[in-house]
């Protein structure tokens, strides 16, 4: 925390702190020392944030008028967007930001990927984060369930039917899910039911996810150890405040775009039809951010193994301080890295694609040998890299990043902002 | 700022790239100047009225649109028929309603705050009525189908002799823009088939599209005060976003760091 | 620093904050008149309620607005009786000839004025209706005679649309 102690300066300011130090804490977040070379990458956290309390706020507003009933639900969605006051902008700010709180996630991921910031001494706020992720896939599909369409009736059955690939038990905990013998009202209610509380679960987690990140600080694009304070940081308030409200308020004009301009582009046009249990949708597909695990998932034609597959996808990245040996943080000094690092995200990229194609052909093949290259990446290529790879020199000290030379400051240059030596 | 630029130029292309996943089917689809595309886009009134009148007349004997009422075709943004129109339309439906004191239904002439009249009682009626077809309910069709209005405005037009090979059961039609070409509707439009009250000269192609833009109002009621909402809402974040970069720039300009 | 630069970014800072605030205003309107009545609430304003089987002595309620609405058909002597108060006895000073236009009929929200309970036909120390929650007395005419209750019960908009029917709203 603050290497300073803070001590208010009106006598009430002082009786309420000794009882209770909120204002310690504004103290703390307001002071708090944060690297100034941080690019816009790192502006994501902030717009996060603003995605959850968005999510929270519409949603809110939503179960005044929603109904969790099988025979209303589609009906009270209908009667939001076109009676309610504003109804139908909320709805849409709602659907639109979850595919933008999942945009802005998937690059905070991505950030932290090729920066390193999962490495110590910040492990445990990368499975954090990893936890939060999967509460939002959780929020997110049960979400989606409530519109209570087509897609909404079929995904709800295909999801819940992966726990039937569980052996023995399988079965009985479907029913268990449903609530019956297939996905029917008491299904809606109690997705209903979740949906509401994990967004307050994610809430509470990303408190100790803020929380264990001001422990040891920021990581940075050098991804060197930071003084704090020192001549390489600068307070939060207002340096890094107004950068990300700047990063925020661009982020909100595509937001804003989608709501107003085309707030359907990213469902599927079989959820404004209403849930039928005896036709089933000529595609089933995912919300696009679900796509690369429903490609991993479809790619094995084990129904247990495509399962497990799926699900280690996600649970691998846990691990990932433990599988990425190197000691060198940040991307920008391991060039072989740098190249692996570009072609899972493109590995990725194929993946959603192929997620949203039909499971045959070259499409399946596809799938394969990228289901194939995620695991290797992790498993294999990540553990021999950091004992062979030959990274550059890295700097002391972020307002001194030329100690190793020259070539030191080319590779550094497309990745980084570096402040002119004086 | 060229780096900031640079990331957007990302988030674009992973969204751009997310939507045509979904373009699967690649039929091409008749189209026309729809006048509520764009960021200004509003719907033809008068386009709008026709559009009501062919539904009437056409689609609502099999059709319903049981999330509109009476009061939504005077609503602003919609058809705007006068109050007094809307009141007139709404009497000339006969609704069923009670129970009176009696426990009895009865009937009685619509009112504003009515829902759109349904041709059948429940889905099992209508179904036997067509065939065991489902005449989909109206109200969100538009979004309910991918190919949105062009879909919907190319399936009017669509139909046409089966080419040879294919051969067609009783109640079943050839379509070319059907999904697998079959479809349980008969030809509804012809040349001429409704009178327009405006003097409008009822062709197939002019019909096809009066309905399909009341079709896409009936999913959008909202369209006009979205696109007009969005538009002063994108201006004013451009503004504040301008602001606040000039801000940013003053306050980092106390450090040495560029930002 | 200059103290032109000082101003100039003083001025800078707080046009932005305005313009800000400006912009979370506008986003937090929705979130309120969300709650007020939506369209198809409105559009239920009124009710149409048959009358002609009653006879003189006998109360209706219906539902109006989520709320009882009573109708009674007064008897000659109730209409001699709510005529004949003083407006010095009132509490809420109103004439009967106000309150019932027609003087055999009277309509008026089944809301005590008190908080909101229902009161009880033909009950109380007047004749009239009595409300169970905390005690109110109202008149044949559905004033307020005794009792906690600041007001008369409140007269909604009605007409008769015939001789039979009365719409409310």
């Amino acid at each position: 925390m603050s290497d300073h102690e803070y001590t208010p300066k009106s006598n009430f300011g002082k009786w309420f702190n000794d009882r209770l130090p909120l204002l310690t804490l504004a103290n703390h977040l307001t002071d708090y020392p944060t690297p100034k070379n941080l690019n816009y990458w790192w502006t994501f956290g902030g717009i996060l944030t603003f995605c959850l309390v968005t999510q929270i706020v519409t949603g809110l507003v939503l179960a005044m008028h929603y109904i969790a009933h099988a025979d209303m639900a589609f009906d009270s969605v209908e009667h939001i967007m076109r009676d309610v006051n504003y109804g139908w902008l909320i709805r849409y700010i709602h659907a639109n930001g979850a595919s933008m709180f999942f945009l802005a996630v998937y690059i905070h991921i991505f950030r932290s990927l090729f920066y390193g910031s999962y490495k110590a001494p910040r492990e445990i706020i990368w499975i954090i984060g990893i936890i939060i992720y999967l509460l939002m896939m959780a929020a997110a599909f049960m979400g989606y369930v409530l519109p209570w369409g087509q897609m909404s009736f079929w995904g709800a059955t295909v999801i819940t039917n992966l726990f039937s690939a569980i052996p023995l038990v399988g079965e009985g905990i479907v029913t268990w899910l449903w609530g019956g013998y297939s996905v029917d009202n008491p299904t809606l209610t109690r997705f209903f039911t979740l949906h509401y509380l994990i967004p307050f679960l994610i809430l509470g987690l990303v408190v100790l996810h803020i929380w264990a990140l001001h422990v040891p600080g920021n990581n940075n694009p050098i991804g060197i150890d930071v003084k704090k304070p020192s001549k390489d940081t600068v307070p939060f308030h207002p340096y890094i405040v107004i950068k990300d409200a700047f990063a925020l308020l661009m982020f909100m004009i595509v937001f804003a775009f989608f709501v107003f301009y085309t707030p359907n582009i990213l469902g599927h046009a079989d959820n404004y039809i209403e849930a039928n249990p005896l036709v089933t949708p000529a595609h089933i597909v995912p919300e696009w951010y679900l796509l690369p695990f429903y490609a991993i998932l479809r790619s094995v034609p084990d129904k247990l193994m495509g399962v497990i597959a799926m699900l280690s996808a996600i649970f691998i990245l846990a691990a990932l301080p433990w599988l990425d040996t190197s000691k060198i943080r940040s991307a920008v000094f391991r060039p072989l890295y740098r190249q692996f690092y570009w072609i899972l995200v493109a590995d990725v990229l194929i993946l959603g694609y192929v997620g949203a194609m039909p499971a045959e052909g070259l499409y399946l093949l596809i799938a394969r040998v990228a289901t194939a290259y995620y695991f290797l990446h992790f498993l294999v290529i990540l553990p021999i890299l950091g004992f062979k790879e030959r990274t550059l020199p890295i700097p002391l000290s972020i307002t001194e990043p030329v100690l190793g030379g020259s070539s030191n400051l080319a590779a550094a240059r497309d990745d980084i902002r570096l402040d002119k030596l004086k | 700022m060229k780096k900031f630029l640079k990331l957007f130029f990302y988030i674009f292309f992973l969204i751009s790239f997310s939507p045509q996943v979904y373009a699967a089917e690649k039929v091409e689809y008749l189209t026309t100047d729809w006048s509520f595309k764009g960021l200004f886009g509003k719907f033809d009134r008068a386009a709008l009225q026709r559009g009501y009148h062919v539904y009437t007349e056409v689609c609502s004997s099999c059709h319903s649109m049981k999330y509109l009422s009476y009061r939504n075709l005077s609503q602003k943004g919609g058809p705007e028929f006068t109050e007094a129109e809307a009141k007139a339309i709404a009497a000339s439906f006969e609704v069923t309603d009670g129970p009176n004191s009696d426990g009895d239904m009865f009937t009685r002439p619509g009112k504003l705050s009515d829902k759109f009249v349904m041709p059948y009682d429940n889905m099992k009626a209508a179904q036997a009525a067509n065939g065991g077809a489902y005449p989909p309910d109206m109200s969100v069709l538009v979004k309910a189908r991918g190919g949105g209005v062009d879909y919907i405005y190319s399936l009017l037009q669509g139909y046409e002799d089966p080419p040879a090979g294919v051969t067609l059961d009783d109640g079943v039609y050839y379509n070319k823009y059907m999904y697998g070409n079959k479809i349980k509707m008969a030809n509804q439009l012809s040349d001429g088939l409704i009178e327009y009250s405006d003097g409008t000269k009822a062709t197939v192609e002019q019909m096809s599209k009066d309905v399909t833009t009341f079709l896409m109002w009936a999913a959008e009621p909202h369209l006009e005060s979205r696109h007009k909402m969005g538009f002063k809402a994108i201006v004013y974040l451009i503004i504040l976003t301008v602001l606040v970069y000039f801000s940013m720039k003053r306050i980092w300009s106390r450090i040495e760091t560029k930002v | 620093m200059s103290k032109k630069k000082t101003e100039r970014r003083d001025f800078l800072f707080t046009a932005t904050a305005a313009v800000g605030a400006v912009g979370v205003g506008a986003t937090v309107w929705p979130m309120i008149d969300q709650m007020n009545p939506d369209a198809s609430v409105k559009a239920l304003a009124s009710t149409e309620v048959d009358v002609s089987s009653m006879n003189p002595g006998k109360t209706i309620t219906v539902l109006w607005r989520g709320k009882p609405v009573f109708i009674r058909r007064r008897t000659p002597e109730e209409i001699d009786e709510a005529r004949a108060v003083k407006l010095g006895d009132l509490k809420h000073p109103e004439k009967d000839e106000d309150r019932a236009k027609n003087p055999e009929w009277l309509v008026m929200l089944g809301v005590c004025t008190h908080l909101g309970c229902v009161p009880l036909d033909q009950k109380g120390d007047y004749n009239g209706w009595f409300c169970p929650c905390h005690g109110s007395h109202y008149d044949i005419s559905g004033r307020i005679r005794k009792g906690p209750a600041p007001t008369n019960m409140e007269i909604p908009k009605y007409e008769f649309v015939n001789a039979n029917t009365i719409k409310i709203g």
